[in-house]
């Protein structure tokens, strides 16, 4: 695709369950396409280049920044982003203190999620490498960890 | 432009897309590109196998520790999923974790056009700061690393903070029947091989401190100030970085098995 003349191309993706068709530009990320165009704001831009985690989302099931996802590529991929969660799967995070400000939430919580989906992860990673990409300055990190323990303690025992 | 995962072109997306014209060739969708294949004497690595295919893959970390050792520290969960390998050579940045552990395993990359493939050692591939080998036609195939018997590998990396950073030293060395190598990287125009690090391996010498390293350090690498660290900074944590895994860690030693 050409970058500089706006240059579009039709898409289709699985957008949190659902099929999504769109016309997009070369120079679009799947950030903007998520927050300006399909009118999901809970995914959040922190720095814009896929060091803070803020815009974490999933991507064919695995953690990506949607800062540093060109929206071209999205064609036939799964995405799932914050708005794909239930509300009442948070509270562990209400209760360990994980979360404050709530700027670092979303993508903490999908990242957290991914965890919580494939436990198997933790044979050969902690939760705290895990969770190495998700910035937040208010919590100082361990109400995060212990939150998303205690669920996977919760998860284990169902 | 080639793009695959995309971790370091979308970081200036912005500027570079609006500056200049630019076509961009998308290779996500070769989806067979992205493999790890065992032949008896080597591991390929396909044009677009990423960080976590390889951390994911019992055999790999078995076999090449420091493909994992770097993979798990170039960047998190959110990096590892979409960074390739191959992107990693391909942008050139002489800050590359990836490059500097598959330079210590002797791996080649394979550079394919029309006019045919040519195989390329790893170590011989970059001519100078983000200039490489590689022709505008050519785009990398593959990288080749030999199934060797290693008796000593480590993989060291300093950056701000333990995660999402970018190196500011990092070091390499591998001790197989080829012999010592040594790659630095975050400390010259290029990541690049230390021959006279390896010589000093390979001769046993005795070392007995950081700074008996500087001379050799000085032949081999040229670091400078820039936003992430300065010279001096570089070439002391260089220094004791190599003295730690030698000396402390006893990898140089020659009784060792």
């Amino acid at each position: 695709m050409n970058g500089s003349t706006g240059e579009r191309k039709t898409i289709s993706f699985t957008l949190n369950g659902e099929s999504v068709s769109m016309e997009v530009t070369a120079r679009e990320r799947l950030l903007d396409l998520l927050r300006y165009r399909l009118g999901l704001p809970g995914t959040k831009e922190g720095c814009g280049e896929g060091e803070c985690g803020a815009c974490t989302v999933l991507w064919n099931g695995l953690p990506v920044d949607s800062c540093l996802v060109p929206a071209f590529q999205a064609e036939g991929r799964t995405i799932e982003t914050i708005e794909s969660v239930d509300p009442a799967a948070l509270g562990p995070f209400h209760e360990g203190g994980a979360t404050q400000c709530g700027a670092c939430t979303p993508g903490v919580v999908i990242t957290a999620r991914w965890i919580l989906d494939n436990p198997g992860l933790l044979k050969t990673h902690t939760v705290r490498e895990l969770m190495a990409g998700n910035l937040c300055r208010c919590t100082g990190y361990d109400g995060i960890i212990e939150s998303i323990e205690a669920a996977l303690d919760t998860q284990g025992g169902n | 432009m080639p793009i695959a995962g995309g971790t370091d072109l979308l970081v200036d997306w912005h500027h570079r897309l609006g500056a200049e014209e630019k076509t961009l060739l998308d290779l996500s969708r070769l989806a067979p590109q992205r493999s790890l294949e065992w032949t008896r004497d080597s591991l390929t690595l396909g044009a677009l196998t990423t960080y976590w295919d390889v951390i994911v893959n019992r055999q790999a970390r078995k076999e090449f520790p420091l493909l994992e050792s770097a993979a798990r520290q170039v960047g998190a969960i959110q990096i590892q999923s979409r960074g390739t390998w191959a992107g990693n050579i391909g942008n050139a940045s002489p800050a590359a974790d990836g490059v500097c552990v598959l330079m210590a395993y002797d791996a080649t990359v394979l550079l394919a056009s029309v006019d045919g493939d040519e195989e390329v050692p790893l170590s011989d591939y970059y001519l100078g700061y983000k200039r490489s080998r590689r022709r505008p036609e050519q785009l990398i195939r593959s990288i080749r690393i030999p199934r060797r018997r290693t008796t000593a590998q480590v993989f060291e990396k300093v950056g701000a903070r333990r995660a999402q950073a970018i190196t500011k030293v990092g070091l390499a060395i591998c001790r197989s029947e080829a012999g010592w190598r040594v790659v630095a990287h975050s400390v010259a125009p290029t990541v690049r091989r230390c021959p006279s690090l390896e010589a000093l391996l390979e001769a046993g010498a005795q070392i007995s401190s950081p700074a008996d390293l500087l001379p050799a350090i000085r032949q081999d690498v040229a670091p400078i100030d820039d936003l992430r660290s300065t010279a001096v900074y570089r070439e002391t944590v260089l220094s004791r970085l190599f003295h730690s895994a030698v000396a402390d860690r006893g990898i140089g030693r020659r009784d060792e098995p």
